[in-house]
């Protein structure tokens, strides 16, 4: 369990006292149902959607052009692509780990951020699976990798880890996306029922189906829920550990290693709860939600952070160890080639934004001060974004045969590919919080004391 | 009357509800169901519903999932289109777990969603229950107690008297 944060010689609960399920129905839902829309949201939305243009553009370019107009070349051929997919997909991580294995551990704080962790990582993994699809060159005959009877005889090669990948992430986002709804099927009844508008009325309960809360549907519910949480507590394990075996399988130097799958599932909790934080302040500040996503929530976040940080520190004083120690030469100049190589800098503030920034998080101020977390956040995502640059760049760029040595510099192309996909996300994010309930609010009622019944 | 559907209770906590729905089904009503807006740990059992076959489903689905996966990989590798990749044998077991345990999750996901929301007999577009206007906030606040006219036990007048034993906030008709 959580040990209590205590501000101001008080003890922060995980829902401030004094409310009711009136209260804490009328807070979230009128979020949705009533508040006007304020110039600062349409402001943020245009901005965003301003930057899906860019997307948009950089994505017809490669269509009419190919892959080329990227900076990926020999030696270089996974370059942006590939880093942009493994930060994203790890962003996701964040979401599920909060709904199932929390779920399961019975953390009851997780149920204010639960549901909108959970939108994250739908987000994070479209984010995620545009990358792969415009890297083959060719989206449009991206179903090839699906097995399907087809006119040229052919099958896919399910040793291949890259198989792998495609049946992983596609799971992961179907089981997600069930999950995610079936969180929200109370709570479409509850919107149902409180809509005035009639549209409002109407599309809430078509999405509702007729929930009604009977005892028996509650207990199939129940049930269906925890075995959703339950299979997606190995799924999303199983999700980063595949998207390491991309690396892990093959020989290249600094990518052939048996520490790859943990280092990186605790590298996308890691980065997932960086992104969980940088929504949540301001979510809580704007939508005035401090007494529902409270400092102790801030406290546990920046907890999981500074756990699955130093579980990545280990992984890269491994890495450093382990070419000292073997027997490899290529591995004992890869190391030496990320010290004093061409990337050195970029490898040095890997340094500083994953493991030296977050050793504040013992503070406790930087835990609950939420400015300074916010930062800390943006820095380990930043970190965690340099950790896939070197991992994919730094071991292809000069590997076994000097003579194929290379240098990889993204385009402008891959930054409006890589700047569109974070518009994209956050467009997505602010259409979520107006559209949905970002908090569950059947699960905020059961943390109230009058949800337990004593007779 | 003829077309009552049934007699629903309104109470205001979770004790009430749980207080009313447990001497109701003890005193011998079978057809009655409970309401919240929230699930309430116990209130199922309490109206005699025990046993959801939800995790059964979701077993059933996982084995197909991982039935099929590996059958897949097995017909592809060994009979459909066997390729010799670094020598390797055709059935190399071990690169297909991945496979089968996606699928044996993706299928068994799918079941648990699906197989619930069946059990449960949604989408339902109409039901009764409805037709109260102090049932939406059986979403919201409220707990309700209904009492089905199906019910062997049930009669209009006396089910009303025994239901305001539970002194409810309001005793409503659901017309069908």
């Amino acid at each position: 369990m959580a040990t209590n944060v205590v501000l101001d010689g008080r003890e922060v609960p995980v829902l401030e006292p004094g409310h009711s399920f009136e209260s804490v129905t009328e807070k979230i839902s009128s979020i949705v149902l009533t508040r006007p829309i304020s110039a600062g949201w349409i402001l943020g939305l245009m901005f965003c959607g301003g930057i899906v243009m860019m997307l948009g553009t950089a994505i017809s370019w490669l269509l009419l052009k190919g892959t080329g107009i990227w900076g990926i070349n020999i030696p270089v051929g996974w370059g942006f692509a590939i880093i942009n997919f493994v930060w994203w997909i790890g962003i996701g991580h964040a979401g599920t780990l909060i709904s199932a294995i929390l779920h399961l551990l019975r953390q009851s704080w997780r149920n204010s951020i639960n549901r909108f962790a959970e939108a994250m990582t739908l987000f994070a993994v479209m984010c995620a699976g545009m990358f792969p699809l415009l890297h083959t060159g060719r989206p449009w005959l991206a179903y090839w990798m699906f097995p399907y009877p087809n006119t040229m005889g052919y099958w896919p090669q399910f040793r291949s880890p890259l198989i792998w990948d495609v049946f992983a992430v596609s799971t992961y986002f179907t089981i997600s996306l069930l999950f995610w709804f079936t969180g929200l099927i109370p709570d479409f009844a509850t919107l149902r029922d409180r809509a005035g508008n009639k549209y409002a009325r109407m599309i809430y309960g078509i999405l509702a189906m007729g929930w009604r809360g009977s005892a028996r549907h509650w207990k199939r519910y129940e049930s269906a829920y925890l075995l959703l949480a339950g299979l997606s507590t190995p799924l999303v394990l199983s999700v980063h550990t595949v998207v390491s075996f991309d690396f892990a399988v093959a020989l290249v130097p600094g990518w052939h290693t048996t520490i790859f799958p943990p280092y990186f599932v605790a590298g996308a909790i890691y980065s997932g709860f960086a992104m969980v934080l940088i929504l949540a302040i301001p979510i809580r500040a704007i939508y005035n939600l401090k007494d529902m996503i409270t400092e102790r929530h801030l406290d546990n976040a920046a907890k999981v952070m500074l756990a699955t940080g130093l579980i990545v520190a280990y992984g890269y004083i491994m890495e450093v160890f382990l070419a000292w120690y073997g027997p490899s030469a290529s591995d004992k100049f890869l190391v030496h080639n990320r010290f004093f190589g061409p990337y050195a800098i970029p490898y040095a503030m890997l340094w500083v934004c994953n493991i030296i920034v977050p050793q504040l998080l013992w503070i406790k101020k930087f835990r609950v001060k939420p400015v300074l977390l916010f930062l800390i956040s943006v820095v380990i995502l930043a970190g965690m974004w340099l950790e896939r640059f070197v991992i994919v760049v730094l071991s292809l760029h000069r590997d076994f045969v000097p003579s194929s040595w290379g240098m990889y510099y993204p385009t402008k192309w891959d930054w409006m590919t890589y700047i569109g996909t974070l518009g994209f996300f956050f467009m997505a994010i602010f259409l979520f919080v107006r559209i949905l309930p970002m908090i569950s609010i059947f699960e905020m009622r059961m943390l109230l004391p009058e949800a337990e019944a004593h007779h | 009357m003829s077309n009552l559907y049934g007699l629903m209770a309104e109470f205001t906590s979770v004790a009430d509800l749980k207080k009313a729905a447990k001497t109701t089904h003890d005193s011998g009503y079978k057809a009655i169901d409970a309401y919240s807006p929230f699930p309430v740990e116990g209130l199922s059992e309490m109206i005699g519903f025990h046993k959801d076959s939800v995790s059964l489903v979701t077993l059933i689905g996982g084995l197909i999932g991982a039935a099929s996966g590996y059958g897949l990989q097995y017909w592809v590798a060994n009979i459909a289109y066997p390729t010799n990749i670094g020598g390797r044998p055709l059935h190399s077991w071990p690169a297909f777990i991945i496979v089968t345990f996606e699928m044996t999750v993706l299928f068994a996901g799918l079941s648990a969603t699906f197989g619930m929301l069946a059990l449960n007999g949604l989408p339902e577009p109409y039901h009764p229950n409805f037709n109260v206007k102090a049932f939406e906030r059986a979403t919201q606040d409220r707990f309700f107690l209904c009492v089905f006219a199906s019910d062997p036990k049930f009669d209009a007048t006396q089910t009303r008297k025994f239901l305001e034993g539970f002194k409810p906030v309001s005793i409503s008709e659901v017309p069908e």
